[in-house]
């Protein structure tokens, strides 16, 4: 995000534009070419996207307006806005592409207007070059509309950058900038490719992504406003005509609402077209932007172009701009595109008049189905609380404007950066304030790569970055394993270690091994090479995978690896094809997929012997709190069903997992359920201090057959504990006794621990209480992570000798030291659970929701996992819940489906551009039908020796996700601030490195981001707000290490929603999808809306004080706000589709994390609101962090810092 | 005057006394002389039924280092209402309670018939029986059956208000909690973890740990509840204990091929030790411990779990070569003597074809006065015999048992107590009447004998102290004084007090008299127990050697070859087992046990007692041996032939079916009351069996002399053993040389 919206911008995005923009834009403008041209310079290295920003930016120059615009993009809203200043904007769109982000830019509200004029010069100028040369115009206009719309672009042309492939299309919706950029000279060459992207995209784009892209909003309405104008020349005349220049006019009361549709719209773009829709539904925002957009009702119009498409959705309308655009969109990426472009267009231009109708006109009618009606609705409120807009605008909009009185705060610091580019651009008015909308919109990321992820990803192209986590996609495996496996931070390495150590971005994978698939993909077959066990380099004892090269006509092959040649066994050679593959290529998954399993032999096992099928042991603590909580009883009687859940691998088969019960106070209680005893027999082990197991027959026992006295045993174990009156509890021995059964059965197996308290009774593991308010923020505070005696290191290290894998499940009423506790779990690859206060009323759902699932998943025990790499890397370190011996080991206990292990690579080599980078991860483990095998994920990514390649095929995503956990780790030994700091530098090493050798040279008052790294600011942010590294008052040393631990073994699309979690507007729902999310800002929040926010671990439904009642009564069945009921934990399972769409979207949500989410109602202005608020994160929050914009401009002095 | 067997027989019916001499050679030195010391067996309960207990508490001499018991031998002045200690000579008043008394109105304890006289004393509460099974579970599944179905046969034995508890072990040791309805609960505890008994009381939840701040503070039989989980009255967990009993399964820890299974009787006897001591200390228990097996792991294991290593035998101690023995004896004993403490004991039934650590284990028993029962097999009759003979009930209906005995042994002036060998232990209580010369358990004059029955017999060896310089007036006499306080199996607390006198006689001028007070029987089995007391602790050879110059008779032949001297052919289990049985039989049965009995059954008379010789073996006679631990039918050459030919079927021969019947009925009468049950063998010539006759007789006829006697009657037997003959003439020379 170039803050700056002048120069800096428009030279790089000029060069990079004219490969993207050519295809369509080239066409399009003649005026860009020359702007481009410099552009195209840089393009090439951009590619298209950024060119165009380049370009846009360029004019923008005027640095303010680019910033905003770029905001804009993101966030329709700005893009509204900057169309405001449109002329400015022009360029701008563009810039929004490249990362710059001009503070001040987006948030001018001058923009705004200039988009009506952004329109108003389009269609002044050609048709093709609408959006395009609203850009141009902008840059004609450059100073302010400049830098606002380039940001748009900009962002249209990280995608690019980023998606090089189709997203870019989809993105390309940038076609705006895009088509500047084509319009420029690339056209030609790029072109095709682009433009299809482009032309198809972009309008289609618009309209389709417009619900989903944000960005496509401005762009759209750039784009849509090309493809109008394109289209213009047929359609788009009249309805551009009518809008752009009505725009002003338009904003006129007919337009205007539609515009005011739009206007919410805009703020959709942040989000998504869905929340535009919403926002202009939901608060009065459209009506406020109508006010302040009015003017760039054009743009509007435009937006509603986007809009449609959400509320397209709803009906024909949407439906028939989705369709049609949609369509192309996705086929535009692919091939399509060329023909899109020519016949997208159109379809845009109709759709977009359509939409724009729709929008304005239809969208009572077509808003009916989706948003529409909302938006609709709302739209009318909109118009009579105009005057309300202002709050519509904290919504949306209003947000801008409102916001950028109350960014002022952050701003100061900005000043810096946006204050003086915003200044100029944004003629509005003050821009002083960065706009938050101005700043890079992780929604609009999100919905941006959503939008251009329409095909199926195959792995089969080295180096190619899989979509965002947030996407939906298929996979096909090709060769590499699939990104559920393992995401990579880079996807071009650089070649060199210095060059790794110059850019400081981390080389990571974050591994999944045993990740679910989706049904509709396969998982990896299971490869029997038979007695001789898997097919192996004789060196570096790499398994056979796609990247070994067979020679001599297939006697031998060549390790990809460590380039050891190797004899091909009797039983395994194949002829050569003329290509030199192996004719039986496709007919073994280890010569072909990137992902497969081996049937491990003996070999492969411990002490030569074929594992036993491993054993789940239940652990219950029945001291007086647990049985009072009511946690005994709830766990015995699920039990009692979910016994018949065991995992299995054949659903037909029974599981072959035995099962052993164990309770404890002091003392642990072992029970005998042989099937031939008529009752349990309960043996009492007092000698906690030297534990063993009491007994072995009778101990672990198959369900089925001992189903009789399991069911006594579990009805009698509450009743036998009624009284208790025991408080203390052991904890150590409790591990131990587990252990030592598995050892006695000589089988490996899980742990399943209910604890409730600090084991203060004398014995093995007993602890203290030492939780210490006063050492936070003190050099000792890393004590309080580390754990309080060493014992619990020795047990894991013997659970994981063993095969024990520990899963604890707490239910503390106060300090229980899950640092400590969480050792032994964390360490064999357990996992621990936390229901602080537990009550079987409230937490019954989410503790058994927790515990089905975790006794159900697939799990892999004993498992050894390996990551073998091509010469010239090596894997250095490993992140997760794991324990290592060695220093290439990863041992694990157990390892489930849900354990992500992070790997970071080093160079101890230099490594080449045409062979890659290679890496293989193997995982021995025994499955849980007893069966030894190995699972094998294989990995290409490319190698660069221009820091650029680097810097244009990362995934932010992981990168957090590494950062995340090396910062968590790093607590153990560094104080927290020095972690804190770390963090910052590296990240702000990382811009800067950018800036310095790939940004095309601009004001040092310019912050640019690189496309692929944008977000990487906010979501940083969210990492150092996290209560681990910024604690709260309220915020206990248990939950901290409890998350500490938890975020060690995520895997990406996790740590993804839980650092910067999922807010969805939940006012008007589109029928089968999800409405487009909001950022995380309390802005962005109506007090007539209702929202639900999710993070991975906490579910909140957010009321708004003014939610209409027939919201309320459709949700909560009451029609009354004070009669909510704030301690609902499901909603009320009300006969109307409102209430059924809610609560299956809240199902969906549960079921994509691995830990039940329970729901917390939170109404506006009641006391839990301050918990919600936590989790905007884009805020300032309570206990100290900065909001999004004052961390964007503390990045941005840390780089300056850096650069001089 | 009626003869000294008379007396002897008169004195053992009423006081259960027998005497080595009768007649007490006056001076130190001339009893020195008499080579056996002046010493008896005391049978301290025996049974008297027309011994009526009397309801009032004795009255003892107010000297405070006497407390000797008013006894008939007590000078009473009627008028002055007052009585002289016969031992320390001190006046005492009579007790307000014996206002009354005079001449023609004299107590009980007064009347000379009343010598040995029995009081119950109301004193302290009065605490039901405890049976504490402790009880092996790596046994075979048959073995176990038989075992559990006799536990459950004993509970119907039980009284009703009995306490009783179960502690099961093999590779752990579990204790069962008896009082929990639905699932059966137990409390284990590794088999190789030594546990002290606080440890072991905290674990079991019989006391807090914090109650460990109390110092000092004996763990006061606290909470009953808690007590009662383990230990509870027959009557109300009658049907779960026997469920319980019947739901026993095998210890089922998988033991490898090569491997013994691992038992931990060692944590097994200490937790049922720490469970009794911390909740019914002083009171009577007894534990009750059934074994098939060694301890192969933990404190006290006697061999390692490796088959291949055997169990140590005597050649092995011999060499120094067990390398458990010590240990675990160490172990055992010190358990011993803390279970004696509580005046607790533990009886050890312990069947097995291979040795089960009976050495080491034995001074559980011998040290508490418990019972050793050893057989192959739990499923044979011998051991449920026995068993069920242990719970076996005199004329009122009460057990023959009793527990927590202390007995105390006075003595006048010019007489000593140097010790007793029997199974007891010392309380260490130093008196006047206490010899510094030891014999057997000395150094005091109270013992502890935790469990008794009215055949449990001490010897107690004394020392006249009286100097050659200091004669005593003629017809002077000198008393002992024997009071047991014990535990009746009604729970009633009794004392038993049995006053002796003899009268002194002068070595020098009445050797006759002397002479002829002697008790062959008794003297013998006294020495034969001072000899067993030695070979426990000292060399076999030595002790021989020891006996050998001491004293000459006939039994002393046997007793030589006696397996309670003789380890040869014997392991050490067999050894331990016969030595426990010798040193706590009365007379009769400790001198089957030196010498067997042999009679004969022919056609020719009625049966009639035989030489225990070679030549007794005969063709045409049926031979009945009873050797104590073994009861042998020995049918003749011709008897078994003829009874293969099934004679015995014919009526013209019913008088040879009678023939056949007769040993059969008189072996069946002493199976009746012998404890333990003897194995009985019914053999016949050169039958596999006839080894245990064959070992025992006098190899008169050997192969070394057959054809020199050139006798056709009797066996000859296959030994190197010297014969009779030839141990006479052997020593009759050494008598005749010139001892050095």
């Amino acid at each position: 995000m170039n803050v700056n919206q002048h120069t800096p911008m428009a030279s790089p995005y000029g060069q990079p534009q004219p490969g993207y923009g050519q295809p369509g834009f080239a066409p399009v403008d003649g005026g860009y070419p020359a702007p481009y041209a410099p552009y195209n310079g840089p393009a090439s290295a951009y590619q298209p996207g950024p060119p165009p920003q380049g370009p846009a930016r360029g004019p923008p120059t005027s640095g303010a307006p680019s910033a905003p615009q770029q905001y804009s993009q993101y966030s329709h809203s700005q893009g509204d806005m900057q169309n405001g200043p449109p002329p400015m904007t022009q360029a701008p769109p563009r810039p929004a592409a490249s990362q710059p982000y001009n503070q001040g830019a987006v948030n001018l509200s001058g923009p705004q207007p200039s988009y009506p004029q952004h329109y108003g010069p389009q269609p002044s100028m050609q048709q093709v070059t609408n959006q395009m040369t609203g850009m141009q115009i902008t840059s004609g206009p450059p100073t302010p509309a400049g830098p606002g719309y380039d940001p748009p672009h900009s962002s249209q042309p990280p995608v690019n950058t980023a998606y090089s492939a189709a997203p870019p299309h989809s993105y390309t919706q940038a076609p705006p900038p895009a088509s500047s950029a084509p319009t420029q000279p690339p056209a030609p060459s790029g072109p095709p490719a682009s433009q299809q992207y482009y032309g198809g995209p972009p309008p289609p784009s618009q309209q389709p992504f417009n619900s989903s892209l944000p960005p496509t909003s401005q762009q759209q309405f750039t784009s849509h406003a090309p493809p109008l104008p394109s289209s213009q020349q047929t359609f788009p005349p009249s309805s551009y005509s009518g809008p752009a220049p009505t725009p002003s006019h338009a904003p006129a009361p007919p337009v205007s609402q539609p515009q005011q549709s739009f206007p919410p719209t805009q703020p959709p773009f942040s989000s998504a077209p869905p929340p535009n829709s919403h926002p202009a539904f939901v608060s009065g925002p459209p009506p406020p932007a109508q006010g302040s957009f009015q003017p760039r009702a054009p743009p509007p119009s435009s937006q509603p172009g986007s809009f449609p498409p959400h509320g397209s959705s709803p009906i024909s309308m949407p439906s028939g701009q989705y369709s049609g655009p949609m369509p192309p969109q996705q086929q535009p990426p692919p091939s399509q595109l060329p023909p899109y472009h020519s016949g997208a267009p159109p379809p845009r231009v109709q759709m977009p008049p359509t939409s724009m109708a729709q929008n304005n006109h239809l969208p009572p009618g077509p808003q009916g189905p989706p948003g529409p009606p909302g938006s609709m609705q709302q739209p009318p409120p909109q118009p009579g609380i105009q005057g309300g807009y202002p709050p519509q605008q904290n919504g949306a909009f209003g947000q801008v404007r409102g916001p950028q009185p109350g960014y002022a705060g952050p701003y100061p610091g900005q000043p810096n950066y946006g204050a003086p580019a915003p200044a100029p651009a944004p003629a509005p008015a003050a821009q002083k304030r960065l706009d938050p909308d101005s700043i890079p919109s992780p929604i609009q990321v999100i919905e941006d790569d959503k939008a251009k992820s329409t095909e199926p990803f195959a792995t089969g192209v080295r180096g190619q970055a899989p979509p965002l986590v947030t996407t939906n996609f298929q996979v096909k495996d090709q060769g590499n394993a699939s990104p559920r496996f393992v995401r990579c931070t880079a996807y071009n390495m650089p070649c060199t270690a210095d060059m790794a150590k110059q850019s400081q971005v981390p080389l990571a994978a974050v591994i999944k091994p045993l990740a679910t698939l989706p049904p509709d993909e396969t998982p990896p077959y299971l490869v029997d090479h038979g007695e001789g066990g898997p097919i192996r380099c004789n060196r570096c004892k790499a398994y056979m995978c796609p990247y070994m090269q067979f020679i001599e006509g297939g006697r031998r092959f060549q390790c990809g690896f460590c380039s050891c040649v190797t004899e091909v066994p009797p039983h395994y050679f194949q002829h050569l094809d003329h290509t030199g593959k192996r004719v039986d290529c496709y007919d073994r998954p280890e010569l072909s997929l990137g992902s497969y399993e081996f049937l491990a032999t003996v070999d492969y096992c411990k002490n030569n012997k074929i594992p036993q099928p491993p054993a789940y042991i239940f652990l219950i603590d029945v001291s007086y709190n647990a049985v009072k909580s009511g946690m005994v009883n709830i766990v015995c009687q699920e039990l009692k069903t979910l016994l018949d859940y065991l995992p299995r691998e054949n659903p037909e088969m029974d599981s072959v997992v035995r099962v052993g019960f164990v309770t404890y106070n002091k003392v642990l209680h072992f029970y005998n359920v042989k099937s031939s005893l008529a009752q349990p027999q309960m043996l009492v082990v007092s000698d906690v201090s030297d534990m063993f197991v009491p007994l072995l027959d009778g101990f672990l026992v198959n369900v089925n057959e001992s189903r009789l006295v399991i069911e006594s045993l579990l009805d009698q174990i509450p009743e036998m504990f009624a009284e208790t009156r025991e408080t203390e509890t052991v904890f150590g021995p409790v591990i131990q006794a587990g252990l030592e059964a598995l050892k006695a059965a000589d089988c490996s197996g899980k742990l399943f621990v209910f604890h409730t308290s600090l084991p203060i009774a004398e014995a093995p593991g007993k602890l203290k209480n030492r939780e210490d308010k006063k050492l936070i923020g003190t050099d000792k505070e890393k004590s309080l992570f580390q754990s309080q005696v060493g014992f619990y290191n020795t047990l894991a290290k013997e659970c994981v000798a063993q095969g024990c894998c520990v899963d604890l499940f707490l239910f503390p009423n106060q300090y229980v030291d899950v640092a400590t506790l969480g050792v032994v779990p964390v360490s064999t690859g357990g996992s621990v659970y936390k229901y602080t206060y537990f009550q079987a009323l409230s937490d019954k759902e989410r503790f058994l929701n927790d515990l089905r699932r975790d006794v159900q998943k697939l799990v892999g025990f004993d498992a050894v996992m390996r990551v073998r790499t091509s010469t010239g890397i090596r894997a250095t370190d490993f992140f997760g819940s794991f324990f290592m011996s060695n220093t290439t080991d990863v041992e694990l206990a157990g390892l489930d489906c849900d354990k992500a292990v992070t790997v970071e690579f080093k160079h101890d080599d230099k490594l080449s551009e045409e062979t890659g980078a290679l890496m293989q991860c193997a995982v021995l483990y025994t499955s849980c039908s007893g069966q030894r095998r190995l699972r094998v994920h294989n990995m290409a990514v490319n190698c660069c020796s221009q820091l650029a390649d680097l810097y244009r095929n990362c995934e932010t995503d992981t990168i957090i996700n590494f950062f995340s956990k090396y910062a968590f780790r790093g607590l153990l030994n560094n104080p927290t601030k020095a972690v804190r700091d770390t963090l910052i530098n590296q990240c702000a090493q990382i811009l800067a490195c950018y800036r310095k050798n790939c940004a095309s040279p601009s004001s040092a008052g310019q912050l640019i981001l690189p496309e692929c790294m944008k977000l990487l600011p906010v979501y940083l942010n969210c990492v150092l707000k996290s209560d681990v590294l910024m604690p709260g008052a309220d915020v206990s040393l248990d939950d901290r290490a409890y998350l500490r631990q938890l975020i060690g073994c995520m895997d990406v699309p996790e740590s993804h929603v839980f650092f910067y979690p999922r807010l969805l507007p939940l006012t008007k729902f589109e029928s089968g999808s999800l409405p487009v999310a909001v950022r995380d800002s309390e802005e962005r929040l109506s007090k007539g809306g209702v929202y639900l926010l999710e993070t991975g671990l906490h579910l909140f439904l957010w009321v708004g004080a003014s939610a209409q009642q027939e919201l309320l009564l459709n949700i909560f069945g009451t029609p009354s706000f004070s009669q909510i009921d704030p301690s609902l934990t499901s909603l009320p399972v009300l006969d109307n589709p409102f209430s059924q769409r809610m609560r299956e979207i809240i199902e969906s949500f549960r079921a994509q994390r691995s830990r039940y989410m329970k729901l917390m109602v939170v109404k506006q202005e009641d006391k839990s609101e301050l918990i919600f608020r936590h989790f905007l994160v884009e805020d300032k929050s309570a206990s100290g962090g900065a909001s999004y914009v004052d961390f964007l401009c503390h990045m941005h002095k840390e780089i300056r810092q850096l650069l001089s | 005057m009626t003869s000294y067997q008379e007396f002897i027989q008169q004195n053992e019916d009423r006081d259960g006394v027998r005497f080595s001499w009768n007649l007490w050679p006056s001076s130190r030195l001339e009893a020195t002389r008499l080579v056996v010391p002046v010493s008896c067996l005391f049978t301290p309960l025996k049974e008297r039924p027309d011994l009526p207990p009397v309801q009032y508490e004795p009255v003892l001499c107010s000297r405070a280092n006497c407390k000797a018991v008013l006894n008939p031998l007590c000078q009473v002045d009627f008028r002055a209402k007052i009585w002289a200690c016969n031992f320390c000579f001190q006046r005492n008043p009579f007790p307000p309670s014996y206002a009354g008394i005079s001449d023609v109105n004299q107590p009980a304890e007064l009347m000379p018939q009343f010598s040995t006289i029995e009081y119950i004393v109301q004193r302290g509460p009065t605490a039901p029986l405890i049976f504490l099974y402790v009880v092996d579970t790596c046994l075979e599944e048959e073995d176990l059956q038989a075992l559990k179905e006799s536990l459950q046969m004993s509970l119907s034995l039980l009284p009703p208000n009995a306490l009783v508890g179960l502690i099961t072990f093999g590779r752990m040791v579990q204790v069962h909690e008896l009082s929990c309805e639905g699932i059966a609960k137990s409390y284990v505890f590794r088999g190789t973890k030594d546990l002290s008994s606080k440890q072991i009381q905290e674990m079991l939840g019989l006391i807090k740990p914090a109650a460990s701040v109390q110092q000092g503070r004996p763990p006061a039989p606290q909470d009953p509840a808690a007590t009662c989980r383990f230990l509870q009255p027959v009557h109300r967990v009658d049907m779960n204990l026997t469920d319980l009993l019947g739901e026993l399964q095998r210890d089922p820890w998988p033991v490898p091929q090569g491997k013994r299974p691992l038992r931990s009787t060692g944590v097994a006897l200490t937790v049922a030790v720490g469970l009794l001591e911390g909740t019914f200390p002083n009171t009577g228990a007894r534990v009750m411990l059934f074994i098939g097996g060694p301890p192969t792991q933990g404190p006290g294991m006697v061999v390692g779990d490796e088959l291949k290593t055997p169990i140590r035998s005597w050649h092995d101690i011999q060499k120094d070569n067990a390398r458990h023995l010590k240990k675990a004896t160490k172990y055992y004993e010190a358990m011993a003597n803390r279970s004696s403490v509580n005046g607790h004991c533990i009886d050890i039934y312990a069947c097995a074809l291979d040795q089960t650590g009976l050495l080491e284990m034995k001074c559980l028993s011998n040290i508490t006065g418990g019972h050793i029962v050893m057989g192959d097999s739990f499923n044979t009759s011998l051991f449920k015999q026995t068993f069920q003979r242990v719970f076996s009930k005199d004329y009122n209906g009460d057990f023959r048992m009793a527990f927590g005995g202390v007995l105390e042994v006075k003595t006048s002036r010019e007489v000593k107590v140097c010790g007793t060998i029997g199974p007891c232990v010392s309380l260490n209580s130093k008196g006047s009447c206490v010899s510094e010369n030891e014999m057997g358990i000395g150094g005091t004059s109270q013992w502890k004998v935790c469990g008794l029955n009215p055949s449990t017999t001490l010897g107690i060896y004394f020392e006249v102290v009286n100097q050659h310089n200091a004669p005593i007036p003629q017809g002077g006499r000198g008393a002992i004084q024997f009071v047991t306080q014990y535990q009746h199996s009604n729970m009633q607390r009794r004392i038993r007090v049995s006053t002796i006198a003899r009268n002194w006689a002068d070595a020098q001028s009445q050797i006759q008299h002397i002479e002829s007070s002697f008790d062959q029987e008794a003297a013998a089995v006294l020495m034969a127990r001072l000899g067993v007391f030695r070979a426990e602790s000292e060399e076999g050879p030595d002790v021989l050697r020891w006996l050998d110059r001491q004293l000459i008779r006939l039994f002393m032949f046997h007793l030589r070859r006696s397996p309670f001297l003789q380890v040869f052919n014997n392991s050490p289990d067999e050894s331990s087992y016969y030595r426990h049985h010798f040193v706590r039989q009365d007379l009769t049965q400790s001198l089957i046990m030196i010498q067997p009995i042999l009679y004969s059954y022919s056609f020719h008379g009625p049966p009639e007692p035989v030489l225990l010789d070679s030549s007794s073996i005969l063709p045409d006679r049926i031979l009945l041996m009873d050797s104590f631990f073994q009861l042998v039918i020995y049918h003749g050459e011709t008897i078994a032939q003829w009874r293969k030919a099934g004679y015995q079927e014919m009526a013209e021969y019913e008088n040879f079916k009678q023939l056949l019947l007769a040993p059969l009925d008189d072996a069946q009468e002493i199976l009746q009351t012998r404890f333990p049950m003897p194995r009985y063998v019914d053999t016949e010539h050169g039958g596999s069996q006839a080894r245990f006759l064959l070992s025992k007789v006098n190899p008169s006829q050997t192969h070394n002399n057959l054809y020199a006697w050139g006798q056709e009657t009797g066996a000859p037997i296959l030994t190197d053993d010297v014969s009779l003959q030839v141990f006479m003439d052997h020593l009759k020379k050494l008598a005749v040389s010139s001892s050095t």
